[in-house]
């Protein structure tokens, strides 16, 4: 039997998951929001610039945070998966549908030429933009108010995440997006001198703040009707430390953006964030689905280990790489207009014989095609794979696929 | 037949099955050719950035940053087809994740991390031109090409996993005593596979983006630029269409071992025969090609290199238990018939290019690979479609049923109609784009840098 530790670290990871892609994808929604609500002319057309070029060199990083938390959750939690996405099956495929908008709307930006264009995508990008956290956040409501048994499809197709709590996380996901893409936009606009945009980032910050906290707040009373239980963990059991956390972390940020200390700010309305999903899995313990806790829920032990090396292994190489990207990005390597070094290339590397290459390129094909094609056994039939790439490189730079004139 | 009940979800009646299943094979068909790009793709535009860095010729440059326009766009619609088709693993078949999450779920979660990394230094690279020193600017590409691989083998051990199971055992309906490295990649069905798409990748970038460039040829744009934008994506493609007949053979070979009843499919061999013959073309029905061209004794020495060898035939199993053939059948002819027409075409570049050290001149040749570019697109799905559709009815090869897999949800029909317009307007919006990079003026690229 494994540990309770065990049980829960995978659960763990999928709620820092969840986390980090609130605080990080979540901004890149919100920064959709916010051209939505850009306004007209000259102005808005900054801000709707200004809010792709910011989030752009991140956003599918950022963006894999989600599939981070499907693939753990569904190795780990089988059955929980199954039940969340059966029953939940349109607020999860609205929630695709709005990915798929905004990861073209990326892709299509590249092409667009003229302001009738631009607004276009943008517009798409930023109605998707607010589908997505939406949908995700009434999914969060629906699991967290008990709406979804355990089973395929066994709950509400509608009423499992319209429940007037779902729709409030829902709007409060938005309402947490925009906030924090305000925040970072604000932090990236000081970084920049560009005041203009800070003024208008920081009253945007402030307002989406206010609406957050105000939303989170009424949230809290809405789980006293629909799951008093969870209610109870809230506001007095264990998720208390959490949602005091959230609120002094929320406060701290609103005063932070209001003195325009953008930098900090980021850390704390990130750590508002967390707090509040903290408060979300400690108020649930056990429980991940209605009659089904954790122990009920959890995939073998063998698989749990196996879960927990990949992610701790995985996690070694992934964060000192996310570490370098945001380094560059949040120091402004990235920005526009930061074109720098006029790039001279080194030179006198020595080219490749090409007759030597020839006559391996040949060697390897014939190696490749007798181990391959001709041997039957498992090692003859690797080295013959691996001689018929050698054929393929070494074939390739034979050819030196170049035009000199 | 096997039943896993009880350790997942209770299998439900689906009336739209067909549909989930043809919703999923559309989601398939559209990230495929995108996962061809993504694995191979950065590698042709690392090795003109190294031209670059090696000769300093401007022209590289100018080549390698264009096509990294290409890549970011081409990226981004990858990345969200992919995630819907990691969505589709709860919205269409939540019964088979819920079963076998805890099995095949670890290839998805290291995949995960791939695409992690795939992502972080696409951004690094992508707006790294000119912030970022050359040198560092190129290293910072390699973990692109290296995670494509990784993610592809990732995806496919548990492709691989679906098709010859193992690493489990089921004892009263539940899966117990899981031994997923050894599921995912002990399997001896994983390396053809892998290998086959991953070559695959190679030729469809290939030929694709020669056959754009050829294209252009037709219409008279034919600088040096061009010239060397052609050369580049037609090497790598000339070489690997002739190398994937042999790794296709193999794979063909390693079928016939754990899928007899596949291979009976894609041969539409009804019964178990000595010394079977192979037929091309032609169509199959009541248990027999009608229409074919008989080659005695083919399917034999084709599938174990024996004249007289014993092939299994559909009659094997239960009619219940058999794929559909001629949808296996034509797929896997159509893979063949174009991978071969590609290989030869491969071939004469080639030959050309070693005997007259110039790319080919003939007009003929510049038309063959404008259709090359689609036809290889095409090879590509109908090679899915044959190992994809050849399971069925299996989505756990002898283990779980694709019926018992699928969801109770309703609303198939409407997902999938609203999946396949999304996707109608995603395709017109990147076919826009494409043109539009292709048609910006080389001097404004440089202009804009």
């Amino acid at each position: 039997m494994s540990s309770t530790f065990l049980l829960a670290l995978p659960l763990v990871f999928v709620l820092s998951g969840v986390v980090l892609y609130a605080v990080l994808a979540g901004a890149d929604l919100g920064a959709g929001l916010w051209q939505l609500f850009a306004g007209r002319g000259r102005h808005g057309e900054e801000i709707r610039d200004y809010a792709h070029h910011s989030m752009a060199p991140v956003w599918e990083a950022n963006h894999v945070w989600l599939i981070f938390v499907l693939t753990v959750f569904w190795t780990a939690y089988p059955t929980a998966f199954g039940s969340i996405a059966s029953t939940l099956a349109i607020p999860f495929f609205l929630a695709g549908i709005g990915i798929v908008f905004r990861g073209a709307a990326y892709a299509l930006r590249v092409g667009a030429s003229t302001p009738r264009e631009l607004g276009v995508i943008d517009t798409i990008f930023s109605l998707s933009s607010i589908l997505t956290p939406f949908a995700l956040g009434a999914m969060v409501g629906a699991i967290a108010t008990g709406r979804v048994p355990v089973g395929n499809a066994a709950g509400a197709r509608f009423s499992s995440w319209l429940s007037a709590t779902s729709i409030l996380v829902g709007v409060l996901a938005v309402a947490t997006s925009a906030y924090l893409a305000a925040v970072y936009l604000a932090a990236d606009a000081a970084r920049r001198d560009e005041c203009r945009l800070e003024r208008a980032f920081r009253a945007r910050a402030l307002g989406a703040g206010v609406a957050a906290g105000a939303l989170a707040l009424a949230g809290i009373f809405a789980f006293r009707y629909e799951a008093h239980s969870l209610y109870n963990e809230l506001v007095s059991g264990r998720a208390l430390p959490a949602v005091v956390v959230s609120a002094l972390a929320g406060l701290t940020t609103l005063a932070l953006v209001y003195r325009r200390r953008f930098e900090a700010a980021r850390y704390s309305a990130a750590l508002a964030v967390a707090a509040v999903v903290a408060g979300w899995g400690l108020a649930q313990w056990p429980a991940i689905l209605p009659g089904l806790d954790i122990r009920q829920a959890a995939a073998p032990h063998d698989t749990l280990v196996a879960v927990v090396v990949a992610v701790l292994g995985g996690g070694a190489i992934v964060f000192p790489s996310l570490a370098l990207l945001f380094r560059l990005t949040l120091a402004g390597r990235f920005d526009p207009g930061r074109a720098a070094q006029a790039a001279t290339p080194a030179h006198g590397l020595p080219e490749a014989r090409p007759a030597l290459l020839v006559r391996t390129a040949v060697a390897c094909l014939i190696v490749g095609f007798g181990l391959l094609t001709i041997a039957n056994a498992a090692w003859a039939h690797a080295v013959g794979v691996t001689a018929l790439l050698a054929f393929v490189v070494a074939g390739f730079l034979a050819l030196a696929p170049t035009e000199e004139s | 037949m096997i039943r896993v009940l009880a350790d997942g979800l209770m299998p439900v009646h689906q009336q739209y099955l067909l549909q989930a299943r043809q919703m999923q094979a559309l989601s398939f068909a559209v990230h495929i050719p995108l996962v061809a790009f993504g694995i191979s793709f950065p590698a042709m535009v690392l090795f003109a950035e190294a031209r670059w860095l090696r000769t300093g010729d401007e022209l590289y440059r100018t080549l390698a940053r264009r096509w990294t326009r290409i890549l970011v766009a081409l990226f981004a619609v990858g990345v969200i087809t992919g995630t819907i088709l990691s969505f589709e693993m709860g919205l269409l078949w939540p019964n088979f994740t819920a079963t076998f999450g805890g099995v095949f779920g670890l290839g998805f979660a290291i995949e995960g991390f791939s695409f992690f990394l795939e992502a972080i230094f696409i951004g690094i690279y992508v707006y790294g031109w000119d912030r970022l020193s050359p040198r560092t600017h190129f290293l910072s590409g390699i973990p692109i090409v290296l995670t494509g691989f990784t993610g592809s083998l990732m995806v496919i051990s548990v492709n691989a996993w679906m098709n010859h199971p193992g690493g489990f055992t089921l004892r009263g309906g539940k899966v117990v005593d899981v031994r997923q490295w050894q599921a995912l990649f002990a399997n001896t069905y994983l390396w053809h596979e892998l290998v086959h798409m991953y070559v695959a990748g190679y030729i469809v970038s290939g030929f694709v983006l020669a056959g754009a460039y050829a294209f252009g040829r037709l219409r008279g744009r034919w600088g040096r630029y061009e010239r060397t934008a052609l050369a580049i994506p037609l090497t790598v493609a000339a070489l690997a269409a002739p190398v994937q007949v042999l790794i296709g053979d193999w794979a063909a070979r390693d079928v016939a071992r754990a899928q007899p009843v596949k291979l009976a499919a894609i041969e539409g061999l009804a019964q178990t025969t000595r010394g079977a013959p192979e037929y091309l073309l032609g169509w199959y029905e009541h248990g027999r090609i009608r229409f074919g061209l008989e080659i005695p004794h083919g399917l034999s020495l084709l599938a174990f290199h024996s004249w007289d060898a014993e092939v299994q035939g559909l009659d094997v199993v239960p009619s219940a238990e058999r794929p559909p053939v001629n949808v296996v059948r034509f797929s896997f002819q159509t893979m063949v018939g174009i991978g071969t027409l590609l290989a030869l075409l491969g071939v004469v570049f080639v030959a050309v290019r070693i005997r007259r050290r110039r790319l080919p001149e003939s007009r003929w040749f510049y038309g063959a690979l404008v259709a090359a570019g689609p036809l290889s697109v095409v090879a590509l799905i109908a090679g899915w479609v044959t190992t994809e559709v050849g399971r069925q009815p299996w989505v756990v090869y002898r283990v779980m049923p694709t019926a018992d897999a699928v969801t109770g949800a309703s609303g198939i029909p409407v997902g999938y109609t609203v999946l396949a317009l999304v996707y109608v307007v995603v395709g017109v919006g990147v076919s826009w784009v494409l043109r539009r990079l292709a048609r910006a003026p080389l001097e404004l690229e440089e202009a804009a840098r």
